[in-house]
This record gives structure tokens, sequence and C-alpha cells, in this order.
């Protein structure tokens, strides 16, 4: 069965005729070729699928793309303003948070949600707020370091 | 000594804004017009006859292009022993075995499309450990063998026996070492394209493209001269994709009969099923030393189970061996390894390679020597440390070595003592283990070599074009660093091509923390060859000889202070008549040799690494669970070519060596796989990481690029060792199988009570 759903993905509004099995994730990776969605595991443990859905962060792969209707959708190539890397995104380039990248737009998108929801976080509250995102290659120290680099210097405008 | 401008730099990895916005290009996301989507039948059981495959409701289902079995191919053979096939025909040796594929529009209807190929089976009496399948009468696995014996290795130096007549203490332990699997975030990826004359192109995750030119044409019965591999935005790899596996072939089988581009893409569940493992080993190791702390002997032997199919794993010996014999000085050593094939997994290579298998039984006996003796454990292994300029039993030539400055900076963090823990079920412990790693690649095949291209364009415009590969690691930014620092150009100048083998050069592939080194040497040759043509246009434009003129900031600079830019003097070369374009090139092969095929002595790698971790961890008496609380990293790295990117690959490998200490491990019943997910399989996640201070011993090698030398195994490879010579420490029972998990915490505990 298909459906119409409309709604707003990275602050642009889209109508989209979509199988009704479809997740969230196939939908932005397939139908608006949003890459930066990256597919590890299919059932919602590895975290590198996160978006925003009005504002929270959801494994896309575990959400249906016809329970979307109405929706706001961030994903990482929804971060960046304008042409200038988010602060959050220059902090993890810089720290060195990255190696193979492929866990980095699923720890950009849940980190983005923490900071807006707690600006000042502990290293401990970082480490657990990003408990759910795996990475194979960093031992996550530089990834928590960056997180709690952007806190540091209060750079947060998004 | 000179103050470098690029090398030694914290510099962001260049790919990091691309990666960091979604930009980049992983081999998940390629996509070519009229591309379709591939699905592999796999078996149903672990050893079976097949007796008829019935294609007819899969081909009916809309949307399917084609099936493919046996049948659609030439019989070929491929891997070390030719005992694997694209397609199996007539048995199936495993729950992984491929049968069929079905190729069609999404990956969805591919996948419901393979449910429906009817199998029938004739089942075969299988096997699942090395004592069944080396029993009498046992099933043969492979039909062209006498028995499921697949190889002994076997090693010595000195006279065992006579050590242990020396010895004045003598340890004896049995190791049992489990399947973990790579978990690289991104899964295997393949797109497979024919062109009309029936050249093959791939876009792979490989890490060997050139190696996997030569096994997929051996493979598909095609001359490796149709076949180009190109290599996407890699999401990690870690040894996973070091040797030719079915889907690699399969892939080409599918792209060929559909007639259109074809893409594979492996589920998690398939990366865990059909992927190959970490090598398991049973192991039993027996040590002596004097009582004034020297060691005298180590004998060791171990059984392997290979799985139906020989890939890497069956090699691990080698690096186990190269431990046992060469890891501190140790004058009388036996090793025997035993590879067995079963109706189990594939084992193949994975970062560390035998190194976290052996690094534990060696450390956890020497921990077990040092109680005997009444030593401190880390000035007992200062006493056996491996020295600089020594070549030892096994014929390694160690040049730089910093294993006993790691050792120092050990024993200085230790005398700050652990703090009791609060309550009195948890029990603090301290231990240390170490790890001896090839730290510049390791002559298995008759080259270890990688060639590279240094090419400066008419703007100025660095281009490296290397044989190496990117897997996530960083060598795309060392490598440019290495080249900016000798053409004096900023970092930013220099890109790196790596992943065509029609333009690269050739190279072994991204292993044995071989890249910074060797990759490193090739592109530090090429780039000289370019500057010495810079710098021959250049003393014409400036009046000065060639030997006298210095590049500084994109600048060539002669004594008397006139100076030309970089481009101009490229240019100059360039439009003239008569003009040369700047480029060089070089072919870096280190200086090595294969080791010997029976005797297996022998320098396979032209630097060696060493690296020490101490873990300080708090054992719940009541649950058994284990907590890492800090992890000290102290590693001999010969030079930090970039500090940021050194300490991202020992924290990257703590992650690893964490998780097979605690908590990974592949769990296979009758050969198959029982958790194939990150639910149970259990990843250590940034909330269960501890502490980690790194360490950096730099020994500047003789022979490194800028004395650098390869760091990207080391940091996985001592860490179960450590935390198991922590857990005795802290609570008295000495673990033996990792992962240390509650449930064996407390059976070691409850032993121990029993008395």
């Amino acid at each position: 069965m298909k459906k119409i759903i409309s709604c707003t993905i990275n602050g642009v509004k889209q109508e989209l005729y979509l199988d009704t099995r479809k997740t969230l994730l196939k939908m932005l990776r397939e139908d608006l070729e949003l890459m930066g969605v990256h597919l590890g595991c299919g059932g919602g443990d590895c975290g590198a699928c996160t978006v925003l859905l009005n504002g929270e962060p959801v494994t896309s792969c575990l959400v249906l793309a016809a329970d979307c209707e109405g929706s706001e959708i961030t994903t990482v190539e929804g971060v960046q303003q304008d042409d200038k890397l988010h602060p959050l995104q220059q902090s993890m380039v810089e720290k060195g948070g990255i190696q193979c990248g492929f866990c980095t737009p699923g720890m950009v998108m849940n980190s983005l949600a923490l900071l807006r929801e707690n600006p000042q976080p502990t290293e401990s509250e970082v480490r657990h707020a990003l408990s759910g995102n795996l990475c194979r290659c960093t031992g996550y120290a530089k990834i928590v370091e960056a997180v709690m680099d952007v806190k540091n210097l209060d750079r947060i405008t998004g | 000594m000179k103050e470098f401008s690029a090398v030694g730099k914290r510099i962001p990895k260049t790919d990091a804004p691309d990666k960091v916005t979604g930009r980049a290009t992983y081999g998940q996301d390629f996509k070519l017009p009229g591309m379709l989507h591939g699905a592999i039948r796999y078996s149903d059981h672990a050893h079976a006859r097949i007796l008829n495959i019935d294609t007819s409701k899969a081909e009916a289902l809309e949307g399917v292009k084609c099936v493919v079995t046996a049948d659609d191919v030439p019989e070929t053979r491929f891997g070390f022993y030719k005992d694997n096939m694209p397609l199996k025909k007539d048995v199936v040796r495993s729950h992984r075995d491929e049968i069929a594929g079905v190729v069609a529009v999404n990956e969805m209807i591919a996948r419901q499309a393979v449910k429906l190929i009817k199998i029938e089976y004739e089942i075969l009496p299988a096997v699942f450990n090395v004592a069944d399948a080396m029993a009498e009468n046992a099933p043969l696995i492979q039909p062209n063998r006498d028995s499921n014996h697949l190889i002994t290795n076997t090693y010595n130096h000195g006279d065992v026996e006579q050590g242990e007549a020396e010895s004045d203490v003598v340890v004896e332990v049995t190791c049992k070492l489990p399947y973990v699997n790579h978990a690289s975030m991104e899964t295997c990826v393949i797109v497979a394209k024919f062109d009309h004359s029936q050249n093959l192109t791939l876009w792979s995750t490989t890490q060997i493209p050139f190696l996997l030119q030569k096994d997929l044409g051996a493979a598909l019965g095609m001359s490796p001269k149709n076949i180009r591999i190109l290599q996407p935005t890699i999401g990690g790899a870690f040894g996973r994709e070091l040797d030719i596996y079915p889907y690699h072939p399969i892939a080409a089988i599918m792209a060929k009969k559909a007639q259109v581009p074809v893409r594979l893409c492996f589920s998690r569940e398939e990366e865990f099923r059909a992927g190959p493992q970490r090598q398991p080993v049973e192991v039993t190791i027996r040590a002596g030393a004097k009582n004034n702390g020297d060691l005298t002997f180590r004998d060791v032997s171990m059984t392997l189970d290979v799985g139906a199919y020989v890939s890497w794993g069956s090699t691990t010996p080698m690096v186990m061996m190269e431990t046992t014999a060469s890891f501190y000085r140790v004058p009388h050593v036996r090793f025997k390894a035993d590879c067995v094939y079963t109706n189990n997994l594939i084992t193949g290579a994975m970062r560390g390679y035998g190194n976290p298998q052996s690094s534990f039984y060696v450390e956890s006996a020497m921990d077990m020597l040092a109680e005997k003796l009444g030593m401190d454990p880390i000035q007992f292994r200062i006493q056996n440390a491996n020295q600089p300029n020594t070549i030892t039993e096994q014929g390694l030539k160690i040049t730089s070595c910093g294993l006993e400055d790691c050792l120092k900076a050990l024993a200085e963090r230790a005398e700050t003592k652990l703090e009791p823990a609060a309550q009195p079920h948890l029990k603090r412990g301290r231990g240390v283990g170490g790890t001896l790693n090839v730290g510049g690649g390791a002559r298995i095949y008759r080259s270890d070599g990688c060639g590279a291209t240094v090419k400066v364009d008419d703007f100025g415009h660095v281009s490296l074009i290397t044989g190496s590969t990117e897997i996530g690691q960083g060598s795309e930014t060392v490598l440019a660093q290495m080249v900016a620092e000798i053409l004096s150009v900023p970092v930013d100048d220099v890109r790196v091509i790596n992943s065509d083998t029609d333009v690269k050069m050739w190279d072994v592939g991204v292993h044995a923390s071989r890249t910074t080194f060797i990759a490193g040497n090739a592109a530090c040759l090429a780039a000289k060859e370019a500057l010495g043509q810079i710098f021959e246009t250049a003393s014409e434009l400036l009046g000065a000889s060639p030997d006298s003129l210095k590049a500084e900031n994109g600048q060539i600079i002669a004594p008397d202070g006139k100076s030309v830019s970089l481009s101009k003097v490229v240019r100059s070369r360039h439009f003239r008549s008569g003009g040369q374009m700047v480029f060089g090139q070089a072919f870096y092969d280190p200086p090595t040799e294969l080791v010997d095929k029976d005797s297996y002595h022998g320098n396979i790698s032209p630097a060696y690494g060493f690296g020490m971790q101490m873990a300080d961890v708090e054992v719940d008496t009541e649950t058994g669970q284990v907590r890492v609380l800090k992890l000290i990293c102290a590693k001999d790295i010969g030079r930090a070519i970039n500090p940021m990117a050194v300490e991202g690959q020992i924290e990257g490998g703590a992650q690893m060596g964490l998780g097979y200490a605690l908590s990974e491990e592949v769990v296979i019943k009758e050969g198959k796989v029982m958790n194939p997910n990150f639910v149970d399989y259990r990843l250590f996640t940034s909330a269960d990481m501890p502490e980690i201070e790194n360490i950096m011993i730099e020994s500047n090698d003789p022979e490194g690029p800028f004395g650098a030398k390869g760091i990207g195994e080391m940091g996985s490879s001592c860490v179960a060792a450590a935390v198991t010579n922590a857990i005795y420490d802290a609570v008295g029972v000495r673990l033996t199988q990792p992962p240390m998990t509650p449930e064996r915490v407390l059976a070691a505990l409850d032993t121990k009570a029993a008395g």
C-alpha cells in the first residue's frame, strides 16, 4: 500500500508517495538521497541512522515514514549553518572525533539534541547520552572531548 | 633537530569535514544508473549434500530480474588451498555457505526472493570442534584431503628440555580465546558492473585491491587485467576484507547475468554470519624462569579451528609464533600449532592478527612466573625486555626498541597506589600486558611494497597517488603531512589519490600496521624526486646551484635570499620547448625477507613496535562484574607523524581490546551464529569506556619515514592480558577464557572458594 506523506526535512517541505512499510531511514536515503543517514544495523542498536524527529533523536531505521506525517525532520545534512560547519561539527573535526566517519552523523545528531537540552553537560552525561551510538574506531574519547569542548566555548547557536 | 612544519602536528583528518556533514560517499551510498540489488541464499545446514535447487518461485516474484546458482558459472576454486568456490554446487560445508543469489529491483524484494528458493538437502554428519574433527572416522569436510587436519606449524630455538632443567620456577596455563567480529560500523558492500567488452569494474570496501584483482580473476575464470577495482569511502574494516570472500565473485556473477550493475550489501546479521571472524585458539603455554628473574624457556602448543574454508585465520600462528619466540628474551622456545577444518565459521585477519591471542597467554604466564619468583611484574619484564639493535633467535632484527621505556613509564605510574574500593565486596587490582607487533608491514608475499607518484601541477597543487588504502585510520592525512613536509607546502595543498587500481601503483594492502611506514616511505621518496626536479629548474631561475636551494612555505629560496614560487617553477619547467612536468615516482619495498618455510626464521618486518598497557580494575565479587577504571597505554611508536591520529588508533584499539577482554564473543552453536546483532554481541559504548592515558615513546626508527613506526594494531592487542592480570591482582583468580564475563568471573570465584 502506498500513501502520500508530507513533512519538513531540513527546513524544506516535502510531499512523498511512499510504500507504508518504508522506514524513515529508507525514505531519507532512497527518496531524498540524504546519504548522511547511515545504515549500520537496521535494528536500532548502533545509532548510525540517528536523526531529529520534531527535535528528538530517533533511530530512523525503527521509525515508519508513514508515521512522520506533519513532522519536522533534521538530518546531518541540515546541521551546518550556511556554508560553515556548525560549532559541534567544527569541534568534532578539530578534536579528532572522526576516523572512518560512519558513526559520525548519528553522533552529531544525538550530541546536538543533548546540547540543546543541556548546554552544560558533564562528561558522564555526554557519555551516557551517546551510549546508544556505537563507534568502532575512536574509543569515543575524542568524540566526548569534542562535545565537551562545544560546551566550554559556549558556541552553540543552533 | 629541524623544526617540522607538517610532521608531528595534530592536523585534523583531511576527510573529516565531508564526513561530519554527511557528504562523504561510502560504498553503501554508491549508485549507478540502472543498478539493481542482490541478495544471497545461504545454507540451512552445517554439512549437507544439495539434492535439488528450485528457483522457480523466486524467479516468479515481481521485481526479480534473475537468479544465479553454481550452474551459471564455470566451476572455479579460490583461496589459499583452493578449497572455496563462489556458489556451492554439490555440498555445503557450513551455515555460511552461499548457494544462490537473486537480483531484483530493490534489496527488500531480493531478500524476499532468496527465501523462496527451495533447496532439498541430504544432511551429512558435521563436526564443530577440533577434537571431533580429528577423531577417527570423522566426516571429511574437504573431499580432496586425507583428513580434516590442515597444517602443523612448528618452530624451535634452543632446547626446551634444557631450559626447563635450568628453571627454578615453572608455570603452565591453558587458555581459550574466542571468536570475535570486526564489527565495522559499515557492513561489507560491493557494486559490480560489466562493460560491453566484458571488462569488470568493482566498487568495493576491500583492503587489498590488487590482490583482489588476482583472486577474483581465479574465482571468475577471467583475466585480472580485465578487472578494475575502485574504493569509495570505507566505513571501517580492521582486517575484515583482507581476503577474497565468496560475495565478491557472486556480485560479479550477478552483474554478468543481469547485464546491469548490481549492488550487494551485507545486513548486520550477514556480517556476523557470513563474514570472517577473529581466529579462536585453544593454547597451553608452559614457561620457566630462574630465581634471578631470567626467563629460561617457553613451550607452546595450540589448536585452531579454521572453519570449513581456509582464509587468513590459518596464518595467525605465524604471528603467535613471533610473540612466543621473540617477545622478551627467551633462550629456549618450542611452538606447535595445528590448524583443523570443521563445519564452523570462516576465520580471517583482524587487527592485531594473532597478537591479542598470544599476548594473552604469554603475559598470563609472565605474571604467573613473577608471582612465583616474588618479583614485581613490571621489574620482571624490564629485566627480560627486548633491547635496541639486537637480533632475536628467530631472526627478527630489532632496531629501534622502546619496550624498556614503556615499562619504566608504567612503573612510574604504578608508584601511585590504587585507592581501595568503597565497599568490601568490590575489590581492586592492577595488571600489565604487552605486545610485540610488526611496525612496518610483514613480508608474507614476495613483495611487501607500495608505489607512489607525487605530481605538482602548474598551480602549485600537489597530488600524491598512492597504492595504499584508506579505511578510516587516517592514512590520507598522515601521507599528505609527509609529502607537505618534504615539499614545504601546506598540508591542504596535497590531495591523496588512492582509490583506483587503474591509476595507482601496486600495494599489497592495508594490514600489518604498514601504511604509515611503507606507503609513507614510498611517498617520501617520490616527493624527494619531485623536489629534485623543482630545484633543478629553480636553480636556472635563481642562478644558484640546486644543492644550495631550500623550499619554504611554497617558495624556493636561494642562499642570497632571492626566491621564486613553487608554481612558477613548475610552469617554467612545463611551458617551454622540450618542457617537462614535475612528477616523482617511487616503489618502496622494505629490506625484509620471507621466513624460511620450514624453520620460520627470518626478518619479516623492517621495524618492530612495542606496547605495554596497565589496567586498573574493580571486581564486584557479588555479581562478577569487572569494571575497568583506567587504562594506561605506553607505546613505542617511533615518531608520531600526527599525535592526534596516534591517540585515535590507541584509544580505538582500547575499545576493541576491552570488548575482547570483557564483553565480545560470537557465540556459535552447531556452526550457527546465535548472536548476530549488537544487542547480543556487546561492543563497549561511550559509557563503558574507562579513562585512557596515552604515553607515546618516540624511539625514532632508522628506517621509518621521519622515524615513524606503525601503530594501527598495537592498541587492541594487549588489553585483555592486562585486564586478566589485573583481575588476578584484585581477587586472586586467573581467568583464562575471554571474554571475562560476570558468569565466568563468578564461576572462577566459586571454584576458588570451594578450594
